[in-house]
């Protein structure tokens, strides 16, 4: 029967049948000019991503990390590697972090923070760098250390700290060390985690010194490494100062005080080499523990998934860089989710919100995408849709391209606000794991219902042509040149044409410099820059993170109906 | 009840017990199974779960480890032969298989021994009453003394007579147990009572006989089988010239560059030997070829079958096991002498267990890795052992024999050099490197052979660490195969992880493995353990970049040195199949854990190379036990000496404080039934030295220190 082509016509119907239901279809023109342009300026966003993450990657520079090399360290990134499941995949975050931020470079932050399984169990991995400033913590370093402890936090993953670190950056302390979410809520976050269940691991690679030593201190279990770590809340320098008492950094805080007489930590590496290992194996005795959200996380996973049936390669040919030319998400969508498979929730109503549900690496997923503006139908259509989520606890993917909400008379007049606010009290309180793509633009109140960095999500990722701020540029100037306009005026001076262009021309300026990718993730309201066509992969990596942890009841506030 | 004197009946054999083990008791066992009868193992308790006891249809236990308490006590033999009605009584070869004794024994208890008559090998073991039955019937002999009379001033002076150098080699016994090459006069006392000594250990009997030493001998026999109607055939020769420690280690049938003369002039000369002691069963008449005259003479009759039967078996396409059994059971012999076939050209190999740059020295230690190439019509593997067995420093060091057949000896040859590359084991040092730079020496090739061939080509069979261009080369070589150890580990390790990933995770295992804007890299630390050369071990670092497509890009550390993009594809557990600058080729990896490291043994074309990777979690808590080596040569100050296998001390000849020279003799070592002379390393003052006689030494201990003055 198998030699019977109208059989094998049928079963190819039926399947394409069966399968087509949800199936988006190819929509890109890959002949036309704006693909190829798209293309070229999405490409060279790219490569100047790429050289500046070159660069980043290089650490503290060739002459620190020779010296890091010949004390028999290994570079940080390396240190990870040596701790990762081999073979297995490490999500990097906020890899740009501190990029021109202050006037000396700092790559990375001086620190690296990352996701990836050691033994099976995903951990947080924050890993000081030597190499760059001594591993010491600027304000920013700071930052990005309490955004890893955030979502270990928010995802139950066990924190391995790798700690090779200075202490606070002493010229700016002002900055580092008194506020709330400076260097003190660092050991406050291994405390409350700790006490949660989330093991705190430290190992103890090289100097930890001063508000350092509180890391191992503070850790549930610590390895110090024989020679390199030292765990002291004053270096020699300061006690001899202090109380003319002279002693070596070994015999002061070394490895064999803390682990043989002081108890300040736990087990005794030999080298670097002995002291990953010995974290691997805490890592693998952990066994039950922080494990209460595995079942969850693995009910709904499939292993055996479908890829794409589009390259997605392709979502670099997608993005406009100008902001004001519209694309449709569904082709984003379509790159993104497990067999291009998604089947839409209404959608015929309020169609510039695009909502439905889909699969990412076989993590079941509901999915908002901007098609335009958002207008109240729209806006209620996304509240409605992040309800069925919650209550089927299904993780959401927020795919950001928002110019704002429509504002006009017509608009105030239907309640577009409170349309909006029923959005943002969604979006707000929805108890699942929520990661945020802003793959175009985010401006505005648009930004805050689609789940902007205020909102928590879990992860949160710019790709390079994306673009932030309260309102676009060209609005803003044509807002602040009226206001200026008026003030003139009342002082009696006369703006010229030419005068007023250029107030604008400024301010256009400026915000188009504050709201370029570059510009958010240097200061952390990211969690990285990510190439267009690694979003199936990050995003996949992010929720099967975000699953690590029991399900929550999700309870709303009041919504103004 | 006790069982009938009467076993031997007319009877034909039905079932056999092999007095044997290893490679020997598995290829008896073999044939008579083809043949429908029975078999009895005997074992020892060193080889309670060997292939010989499974492979038998039962097993009897017949004692201890040592070969005196087991395979050499006969009264355990019979009983077991007793208890499981065996009729028959296949010795094998060593262990009892040329003890009259044991013959007379078997046919006393009414079990048909398949060998000889009690009285041919009497006759036979004994070397000096040999050489006189044979002087009497014909055959020559090499000049010598073979007298009773032992006086070590009468020897010394008959040794004169026949001119240095002299052969000194004791009565009984063989394989070159006792024997030694004297050079001058002044070296023969202390050469003869070694010998003695040697011979009172390995035999009970201490007389020594002398003989002319050919400088290039060649060492030819004749396989011989008679039947119990007075038929003696002749089957041909054997060239066995290639030996060390006057053993053989590659063996060919029939004998290169020879002449049809002197193959049927030799092989009637074997058969006269055979008649005059009235000979039936398998045997072999050795002979000593002087390659400068062509002149042949009789050495010895080994009264029994052979380890290097099968090259004689692949020649003449018979099986000499069966032939055996046949005429233990009274048929004549199945043809006459113009009927025996002549096919092609025949090589075997013997694959040990020894430390070849440590004088081939025998090695005991655990097959970890075990696989034999493939048998075919024309590839035998002869093998007593599987993965996972020990080679003891209780019997014979030998792991397998290699068979090979080849339309002629061109042909046979190519088949051996192939299969040596491809015959994996791992876990102990073997020969096998050794054995395929043998057979593929140019000499070689060419049929040159000759007792002192790896004597007298050292050079170019022994790896020389000190050259330099060599030793780039051999660098080069395992640099490449730790590229491709890097690139098949990988390999491995992901596709594990993807199959069966850990905690579910399966998204994070996916290959190549994510990064975010930059490509997973490792590094893999691998110990390129040099077998020529033990103080070449080099740690060589790897560094392992995944790409894209799921190839391997992989460096080394040094900056000069241009990395190399390998793809691979995993075909079984141990099998790969990997692609590098081009080519494509057969990878095949074993992996086993030895002394808290990992072993990596890697094989591909004729290459074969061995890493060891260090465990991170090897080292202990403790500080001060770290990093201390057991008993590493370099780690001992200059001037100690360490034992260089493990054995039993037999005699000390000095004591502490003695002033000895550089290369003097200071104890002797007794392993595997060979003895070994530990000189000292420099001239100098004895200290340290703990060890006596009679004392058992482990393998690298410190036997003594010699002290400057």
């Amino acid at each position: 029967w198998i030699q019977n082509p109208n059989f094998i016509e049928s079963l190819l119907l039926h399947t394409r049948r069966h399968f087509c239901l949800g199936v988006l279809p190819d929509i890109l023109d890959r002949t036309s000019e704006s693909f190829s342009l798209n293309s070229k300026a999405m490409d060279a966003l790219i490569s100047d991503l790429q050289s500046h993450i070159n660069k980043v990657m290089a650490g503290g520079g060739a002459v620190a990390v020779k010296r890091n090399r010949s004390r028999n360290k290994l570079l940080p990134r390396e240190r990870i590697d040596r701790l990762l499941d081999p073979g297995s995949s490490f999500l990097e975050l906020s890899q740009l972090a501190g990029h021109e931020l202050y006037d000396e470079p700092l790559p990375s932050a001086g620190i690296i923070t990352g996701i990836g399984p050691v033994h099976g169990r995903l951990c947080m991995f924050v890993a000081n760098d030597p190499t760059v400033k001594g591993g010491t913590y600027y304000p920013i370093t700071v930052k990005k250390h309490l955004r890893a402890q955030e979502i270990a936090a928010q995802c139950n993953l066990p924190c391995i700290y790798l700690v090779d670190s200075g202490g606070a950056f002493l010229p700016k302390q002002a900055d580092v060390f008194p506020d709330k979410d400076n260097f003190g809520r660092i050991f406050y976050n291994q405390a409350v985690m700790s006490a949660e269940g989330i093991p705190q691991i430290a190992l103890v690679l090289g100097s930890c010194t001063a508000g350092g030593a509180y890391i191992p201190a503070m850790a549930d279990e610590s390895v110090m490494v024989k020679g390199n770590g030292t765990i002291f809340l004053a270096g020699p320098p300061l006690v001899k100062a202090a109380t003319g008492e002279e002693v070596s950094a070994e015999d002061l805080g070394g490895a064999t005080v803390h682990c043989k007489t002081s108890g300040v930590s736990d087990y005794f590496a030999q080298d670097e080499l002995h002291g990953l290992a010995i974290g691997r194996n805490i890592i693998k005795n952990m066994h039950s523990a922080g494990n209460r959200g595995m079942i969850n996380g693995l009910q709904n996973i499939i292993s055996d998934y479908k890829e794409p049936l589009y390259d997605v390669k392709e979502l670099r040919s997608i993005a406009p860089t100008d902001l004001k030319q519209p694309f449709d998400i569904r082709s984003v969508i379509a790159r993104i989710v497990d067999g291009s498979e998604f089947d839409e929730f209404k959608k015929l109503y309020g169609t510039t919100l695009v909502t439905g549900f889909a699969r990412i690496l076989g993590q079941p997923v509901g999915i908002l995408g901007n098609n335009g503006i958002l207008f109240n139908e729209s806006a209620l259509k996304g509240a409605h849709f992040i309800e069925l989520c919650t209550q089927r606890n299904i993780p959401l993917v927020f795919l950001q391209n928002i110019t704002g909400f429509m504002v006009g008379s017509k608009s105030e007049a239907n309640g577009i606000a409170k349309s909006g606010a029923k959005m943002v009290m969604a979006v707000s309180c929805a108890k699942v794991p929520k990661v945020t793509v802003i793959v175009g633009g985010s401006f505005g109140a648009g930004n805050y219902a689609m789940c902007g960095r205020a909102y928590s999500p879990n992860f949160l990722f710019f790709w390079p042509n994306a673009r932030i701020s309260v309102m676009g540029g060209p609005q803003a100037a044509g807002v602040l040149s009226q206001i200026e306009k008026g003030n003139m005026k009342k002082q009696g001076i006369q703006w010229t044409k030419e005068e007023e262009e250029k107030f604008k021309a400024k301010v256009v300026e400026a915000y188009d410099k504050e709201s370029s990718a570059y510009y958010s993730t240097a200061r952390l309201w990211d969690d990285g820059i990510i190439d267009p066509a690694d979003t199936r992969k990050i995003v996949g990596l992010c929720l099967s993170a975000s699953m690590n942890r029991a399900p929550e009841t999700t309870k709303y506030g009041v919504f103004r109906m | 009840f006790s069982p009938s004197p009467l076993r031997k009946s007319n009877r034909r054999i039905e079932k056999i017990l092999v007095a044997n083990r290893g490679e020997i008791a598995c290829r008896i066992t073999r044939t008579a199974k083809r043949l429908g009868i029975r078999t009895v193992a005997v074992y020892s308790d060193a080889d309670t779960h060997s292939l010989h006891v499974k492979s038998a249809d039962e097993a009897v236990r017949i004692g201890p480890p040592p070969a005196r308490s087991s395979y050499l006590n006969a009264s355990s033999i019979i009983e077991a032969a007793i208890r499981t009605g065996a009729q028959a009584i296949h010795p094998g070869y060593g262990f009892l298989s040329e003890s009259a004794e044991f013959a007379q024994l078997c046919e006393d208890e009414g079990f048909t021994f398949i060998g000889p008559p009690a009285s041919a090998i009497r006759d036979m073991g004994d070397k000096s009453a040999s050489k006189r039955i044979m002087g009497a019937a014909g055959v020559p002999l090499v000049p010598g003394y073979h007298g009773e009379e032992q006086d070590i001033d009468l020897m010394k002076s008959e040794a004169d007579k026949i001119g240095y150098p002299i052969l000194i080699k004791p009565t009984h016994g063989g394989g070159g147990k006792g024997m030694r090459i004297v050079q001058s006069q002044n070296e023969f006392v202390d050469s003869f009572l070694g010998a003695q000594r040697e011979a009172a250990a390995s035999f009970g009997i201490n007389t020594i006989l002398l003989e002319k030493y050919i400088t290039q001998p060649r060492h030819i026999e004749v396989q011989v089988f008679g039947d119990k109607h007075g038929n003696i055939l002749h089957l041909y020769e054997r060239d066995c010239s290639v030996q060390r420690r006057h053993q053989k280690i590659i063996e060919e049938a029939p004998a290169p560059n020879v002449l049809n003369d002197f193959r049927s002039h030799v092989g009637h000369a074997a058969v006269s030997a055979a008649k005059a002691v009235g000979y039936h069963n398998a045997g072999t008449v050795e002979f000593i070829v002087d390659t400068s005259s062509g002149q042949f003479y009789f050495m010895e009759m080994n009264t029994r079958l052979q380890v290097e039967h099968p090259v004689t078996e692949m020649i003449i396409g018979q099986d000499l096991v069966e032939w055996q059994i046949r005429v233990a059971n009274g048929e004549p012999l199945p043809m006459n002498q113009s009927q025996v076939p002549l096919s092609g050209h025949a090589f075997e190999a013997r694959i040990y267990a020894e430390n070849v740059p440590k004088g081939f020295l025998p090695a005991t230690g655990v097959l970890h890795h075990y696989r034999p190439v493939p048998i075919s019509s024309t590839v035998r593997i002869e093998t007593g052992v599987e993965q996972g067995d020990t080679v003891s420093m209780h019997y014979d060091p030998m792991i397998a024999k290699l068979v090979v057949w080849g339309e002629n000896r061109a042909a046979a040859l190519v088949k051996l050099k192939d299969c040596l590359s491809k015959f994996q084991v791992a876990g102990l040092p073997t020969n096998i490197k050794f054995l395929s730079r043998l057979a593929n020496h140019q000499a070689f090739e060419n049929g040159e052979v000759e007792t002192h061939f790896i004597e007298h080509f050292r050079d170019d069979l022994f790896f020389d660490p000190s050259n330099p261009e060599l030793a780039q080369e051999a660098h080069n070589a395992a640099t490449f195969s730790a590229f491709m150890v890097a690139a098949c580990i990988c390999e491995k390790e992901h596709r594990s992880l993807k199959e069966r990933p850990p905690g579910g995770l399966s998204v994070w295992y996916a290959h190549p493995p994510f990064r975010v804007h930059h490509r997973a890299r490792h590094t893999m630390e691998l110990e390129w353990v040099n077998e020529n050369d033990s103080s070449g071990s080099k740690l060589l670092t790897l560094s392992i970049t995944c790409q894209p497509h799921g190839n391997y890009h992989i460096e080394t550390g040094e900056s000069n040195s241009p990395g190399l993009e390998v793809q691979v594809t995993q075909l079984g557990d141990r099998d790969f199949r990997v692609e590098a600058d081009g080519v494509s080729m057969d990878v095949s990896l074993a992996v086993f854990f030895k002394d808290r490291n990992k072993h990596i043994h890697i094989w591909h074309g004729s290459h074969h190379h061995c890493f060891k990777q260090k465990m991170g979690l090897e080292l202990s808590d403790d500080d001060e036990t770290q990093h201390k080596p057991t008993f590493d040569t370099a780690s001992h100050p200059p001037g100690t000496m360490v034992a260089p296998m493990a054995g039993l001390v037999v005699k000390v000849l000095v004591k502490n404080g003695t002033k000895v020279e550089e290369g003097q003799p200071i104890l002797v070592l007794e392993a595997m039934k060979m003895e070994h002379v530990v000189k000292a390393p420099t001239a100098g003052c004895i200290d340290g030295l703990q060890v006596a006689a009679g004392q058992q030494v482990s393998d690298s201990s410190v036997l003594f220190h010699v002290k400057d003055e």
